[in-house]
């Protein structure tokens, strides 16, 4: 079913990796140098080991040639001038000069001049120790100044948003934070005002930087005129440790360097991986680190005494947790006991507790996924996609939750494909996203009938011309026309709105893939590891490595002795269960079903009609709070492991800090439960977790702990192995583009590689045949029927999503995001909103048959006619109040609240 | 009326549609809104932002890069003494001394009643009139300071009024035409010209493959053969 394999086709942003043809010779101090043509000097000259120093220049920004410092003599027809090398492109037989004296003497000019501004108040600064202007200062500055005037003045710093701070003294006008702005973040927020000695960054009056990336701008600062009010006079950088790691805050994994100060983590930096984050990040993961740090944390076992829970210890609570499962498992048998959760865990993790579930519990009724995603069956055969395929695809479709909310860093990976590349983005979504105005055709449809839109997209004979769903005819034509004849479709697919069920996407997802054999998909499912948890088969009816449940029943029942007889339930079916007391027994394994399952009513039903419920969690949440026994659980940056992305990149997580009081890594607490169960699950150390993963789980085959510790495997290795195998060696840190990251100690390398001489117990691949992984006719792609029928006048269908900041755990736990949350309301099209007789900022009722609330209703021009958009969880409330998981849609009627309207 | 209403929403409107790109305009709308209000407030500033799909930071990063655009308020009328060598050798600080006292404010200031801005300007360019002044960019020179008192006087009592408009408006003659050149003409010469511009990529792209080619047959030596430049030409 796997379509021919995609060619790599980062040619367009990394010029070394074009055909042979494209090379140049030049000549560089009189050596020879290789590159390529539409290379610019400065990147060929450092490649050859020849380093000019820069400011302005960032190998992940368009030049600009404003700083001046990279002057180097190129030599014209009138003989050699100084030119920028950032600025000009690398030609046959070009002949540069980057030592002589003349460049010298304007490389001291230059930071002469660049300096007599800057103060100089290094002993108070935070860039200070890792400044790239002191540092250039001290390689190639004059070393003295001949300014003796009054240097300019201004007010400092400035708070241009909740989390970035100006010094603008302190700037020296290399606008690489106006730019990324600009090119890259799309929120040009910051500009340069004034001119002259007067020039100065800053916002608009009252319209703060409130860019979601605006972290970036800090992170590429080459003085301290940025700075992010988290770290802000925290720690000084000589003082800092730091390991190499990945952010699990949502599924894209950005590479991240994690620096600590006295078992703290002070801040995340982005790592330029080039293939994910390409050193950037969002500011939620870049600062949600706070939680890992917060005073809340769990630190110690608590058991549920006289109705209260009250502290005890490991043996204590294991004995409890081992007990009650037991007592379960006889009397209403294995199917009894069910496991929630898992996203939030490593892949090492995930298998343990897959291991455990299905193999010593016994029970398949095991879900990481909150009812807020997809099928995992469907995920997983579907044919995978990187995003370095999806940036450098024919067209894009776009069938999914709003990037810029849920994975930032993706969007803005394809928000660059789209600008500098004309990526064509077919957008099918339910309200105008952050990529809208990007996209080449944006189909705005009614909620639950993205099928439809699907099928009409793709009908071969294009003689449909009416509306569909809601979309214009139009619109349909200049998408098909899009997608007419172009080879290489990557569908991005995850949930577009948790008010519909997920059989609406589901549908439209194997709609897509039938009618685009070729297409590859990159998964937007949202949760940290997800999409690791579900390779371990943390998911009912599948197994680790990618197989179903029936395919991989022999193979796992010779390896692990016992596989669950049928297929178990999805977190939905759990929580029916559980409240109807077919479950007995619940493990919520970082999971939050109360605030995260979309159906709150059902959700609470469920975890009340549990006899017995185990936590595993770092925080005490409004579900763990609800459970017998809560095991501590360490969170990231806590502990070494791997995390898998979307695209199944297997990547390294770093351990930088000591789990608070005695709690521990979840595989940890799987093995102590399974011998408590008794069962011995045969894991001593991560690395015979890793070593069985690589014998059992197909998908993972060769993917050994010995791979994953070599260099070449630092921007991570997809599973399976030769999917995409051209990716270029990872690229050397340079201290210039992200100052800060100066030497990454190559992570877990040294942190999980086994001792010498230290036993590692040898896993045994079992006989026969291995299972083969999932392709498309065995995922059942969601039966629903068809489209819901329309919904009445008086009533509105709803569309819920998740803004980046919002209630989860993570955000609320950190003091710098946590007032970034944005209170909820009701967003509507203008035309119903006039129609309903309301006012953009009256307060509204909003009702639905699961209850109603109060919020304030904005007009939104891009929310279609007929729906209403609502934030799904906010600190204040959200959509999870209304909905109905068990309905296909939702839908609310709005009415003024009387007296206040 | 803070924002751009009425006709000049019009005009704005229509000056946009002369560019292929929106941005384009920005200039110019600065100063149909300084036209308009004197000088450009935020509210117009936001209201340019939202015609042209820019950020208000966008536009205020260009304006205040300009000295001709005031995001400051300024009086009805702008009165600039240039203080370069010409004008100064000629007296200008003087002047500039005389000018002050006698509107009451130091370079810079506004009068109380609204009426006059005094600043300092560099070269305008009037040198073989020095010392110069600039009412509204309107030229006076050479100028004593009688002659400064006068020209003031004239301007509190409207009787240059025909001659100098209020601060802002740049020309009270109406360009009304448009574009003079048909829309579709434009596309099509500039269907045309990206037909055209395609067609040279592909040639210089075939051009290019064909050498490379060469080299690849013959043995690589620096600057080859050129390929026949064939095919893509109709």
């Amino acid at each position: 079913m796997a379509g021919a394999p995609l060619t790599d086709t980062r040619d367009y942003q990394r010029p070394e990796a074009a055909p042979d043809a494209d090379a140049v010779t030049i000549n560089v101090d009189g050596r020879p140098v290789q590159a390529r043509k539409g290379e610019l000097l400065i990147a060929a000259a450092e490649r050859a080991g020849t380093y000019i120093p820069r400011f302005c220049y960032h190998p992940r920004m368009k030049p600009v040639g404003m700083c001046r410092m990279c002057l180097v003599e190129v030599k014209g027809p009138r003989g050699f001038a100084l030119q920028p090398a950032c600025f000009v492109p690398v030609e046959e037989g070009q002949e540069v000069l980057t030592q002589s004296d003349k460049v010298r003497k304007a490389q001291d000019g230059v930071l002469e001049f660049l300096l007599v501004n800057h103060p100089l108040d290094c002993p108070v600064c935070d860039k200070g120790g890792e400044c790239p202007l002191q540092d250039q200062t001290i390689s190639f500055g004059p070393g003295e100044s001949r300014f003796l005037e009054e240097k300019r003045h201004f007010e400092k710093p400035i708070a241009i948003s909740e989390l970035v701070y100006l010094d603008r003294e302190r700037c020296i006008q290399c606008s690489r934070c106006t730019r990324f702005a600009d090119e890259l973040a799309g929120d040009p927020l910051i500009d340069f005002i004034g001119r002259g000695d007067q020039l100065e960054v800053n916002t608009y009056p009252d319209a703060p930087f409130a860019s979601y990336f605006s972290g970036n701008t800090v992170q590429i600062c080459p003085v301290g005129a940025l700075t992010a009010s988290p770290y802000r006079f925290r720690a000084r950088p000589w003082d800092l440790e730091q390991v190499e790691s990945t952010c699990t805050t949502c599924a894209v994994g950005c590479v991240v360097s994690v620096q600590s100060s006295a078992n703290r983590i002070t801040r995340y930096l982005g790592i330029d991986s080039d293939p994910v984050n390409q050193s950037w990040m969002c500011d939620r993961g870049r600062f949600d680190f706070e939680a890992v740090n917060s005073e809340d944390r769990l630190s110690q076992p608590l058991i549920r005494r006289d109705g209260q829970l009250v502290p005890t210890t490991w043996g204590d609570a294991l004995s409890r947790a081992a007990a009650g499962i037991e007592e379960v498992r006889k009397l209403h048998g294995p199917a009894a006991v069910a496991v929630l959760g898992g996203a939030r865990l490593a892949n090492e993790d995930a298998y343990a507790w897959a291991k455990l579930a299905k193999a010593v519990i016994g029970t398949d009724s095991v879900d990481a996924q909150m009812g807020d995603g997809l099928p995992a069956e469907l995920v997983l055969a579907l044919p995978q996609a990187t995003i370095d395929e999806a940036c450098g695809a024919d067209a894009v479709i776009l069938l999914g939750p709003d990037l810029k909310e849920e994975l930032p860093v993706l969007h803005l990976r394809l928000r660059q494909a789209a600008v500098e590349r004309k990526l064509p983005i077919i957008e099918i979504t339910q309200t105008a996203t952050g990529m809208t105005r990007h996209a080449a055709v944006s189909l705005i449809h009614r909620p639950g009938e993205a099928a439809s839109v699907v099928r009409a997209l793709t009908d071969p004979s294009g003689a449909a011309s009416s509306d569909v769903a809601g979309v214009p005819g139009p619109s349909l034509a200049a998408a098909r026309d899009v997608l007419a004849g172009v080879a290489r479709v990557v569908v991005v697919l995850g949930r577009p709105s948790l008010a519909e069920s997920a059989a609406a996407p589901a549908r439209a997802a194997v709609a897509l893939a039938t009618a685009f054999p070729q297409a590859r998909f990159l998964s937007a499912l949202r949760r940290g590891n997800v999409r690791g948890a579900l390779d371990m088969g943390l998911a009912p009816g599948v197994l680790p490595g990618r197989v179903g449940l029936n395919q991989g029943r022999d193979w796992f029942g010779r390896a692990w002795g016992q596989v669950p007889p049928e297929r178990g339930l999805d977190a939905s079916g759990i929580l029916d269960a559980s409240a109807d007391g077919r479950v007995q027994a619940l493990v919520l394994l970082g999971a939050n079903p109360i605030e995260d399952f979309p159906d709150r009513r059902r959700a609470e039903q469920g975890l009340d009609g549990a006899g017995f419920i185990v936590a595993v969690d770092g925080f005490l949440t409004e579900s763990s709070q609800k459970a017998d026994v809560v095991l501590p659980a360490a969170l990231y940056s806590e502990r070494p492991g791997t995390t898998t992305n979307l695209e199944g990149r297997i990547t390294r997580l770093g351990q930088k800090v000591v789990p608070p009081g005695v709690a521990w890594p979840d595989w940890m607490i799987a093995v102590e439960l399974g011998v408590r169960l008794g069962s011995d699950l045969e894991m001593d150390t991560l690395a015979e977790i890793r070593d069985e993963i690589e014998a059992l789980a197909v998908s993972h085959r060769g993917i050994t702990e010995e791979l994953l510790n070599t260099a070449a495997a630092r921007d991570g290795i997809v599973a399976p192995l030769g999917r995409a195998t051209s990716e270029p060696a990872p690229a050397a840190i340079d201290p210039m583009s992200d100052p800060g990251i100066g030497a990454v100690e190559h992570h877990g390398v040294k942190a999980t590689a086994p001792e010498p001489g230290a036993r590692r117990r040898l896993v045994t691949r079992p006989e026969g045949q291995p299972p083969a992984l999932l392709s498309l006719p065995d995922a059942e792609g969601g039966s629903g029927s068809g489209d819901p029928a329309p919904p009445d006048a008086y009533s509105l269908r709803l569309v819920a999503g998740r803004k980046l900041y919002d209630g989860a755990v993570s955000v609320r736990h950190s003091p710098s995001l946590a007032g970034l949350a944005a209170p909820a309301g009701i967003r509507v099209n203008p035309y119903d909103l006039d129609r309903l007789g309301l006012h953009s900022g009256d307060r509204v009722r909003i009702s639905a048959p699961r209850g109603s609330f109060v919020l304030p209703a904005a007009a939104d021009p891009g929310v279609p006619r007929g729906s209403a958009w609502m934030p799904f969880s906010q600190p204040d409330g959200g959509a999870s109040r209304l909905i109905d998981s068990a309905e296909s849609v939702t839908d609310v009627r709005l009415e003024t609240v009387q007296g206040e309207g | 009326m803070p924002r751009l209403a009425g006709p000049n929403l019009e005009r704005a409107k229509e000056t946009i549609g002369l560019y292929p790109q929106a941005r384009s305009a920005l200039v110019p709308l600065c100063h149909l809104a300084q036209e308009q209000d004197g000088w450009l407030t935020p509210e117009a500033i936001e209201h340019i932002a939202e015609l042209l799909g820019l950020t208000p930071v966008e536009v205020l990063g260009t304006a205040s890069f300009y000295d001709m655009l005031h995001t400051e308020p300024v009086g009805r009328n702008l009165v600039g003494i240039c203080t370069n060598i010409a004008c100064l050798l000629a007296g200008a600080y003087e002047l500039m001394e005389h000018a002050e006292e006698s509107l009451g404010v130091s370079a810079g200031g506004t009068t109380s009643d609204g009426q006059f801005t005094l600043e300092e300007l560099e070269c305008a360019a009037y040198c073989d009139k020095a010392p110069c002044v600039l009412v509204n960019y309107r030229f006076f020179g050479p100028v004593d300071n009688a002659g400064f008192d006068q020209i003031v006087d004239d301007v509190r009592a409207g009787r240059l009024a025909e001659d100098i408009p209020p601060h802002g408006t740049l020309s009270r003659v109406r360009r009304e035409g448009g574009l003079q050149v048909p829309a579709d003409e434009i596309a099509t010469q500039r269907a045309a010209a990206d037909t055209a511009k395609r067609r040279r990529a592909e040639e210089k792209k075939k051009l290019e493959e064909s050498r490379s080619a060469d080299a690849a047959a013959t043995a690589p030596q620096p600057g080859g053969q050129p390929g026949p430049a064939s095919g893509g030409a109709e």
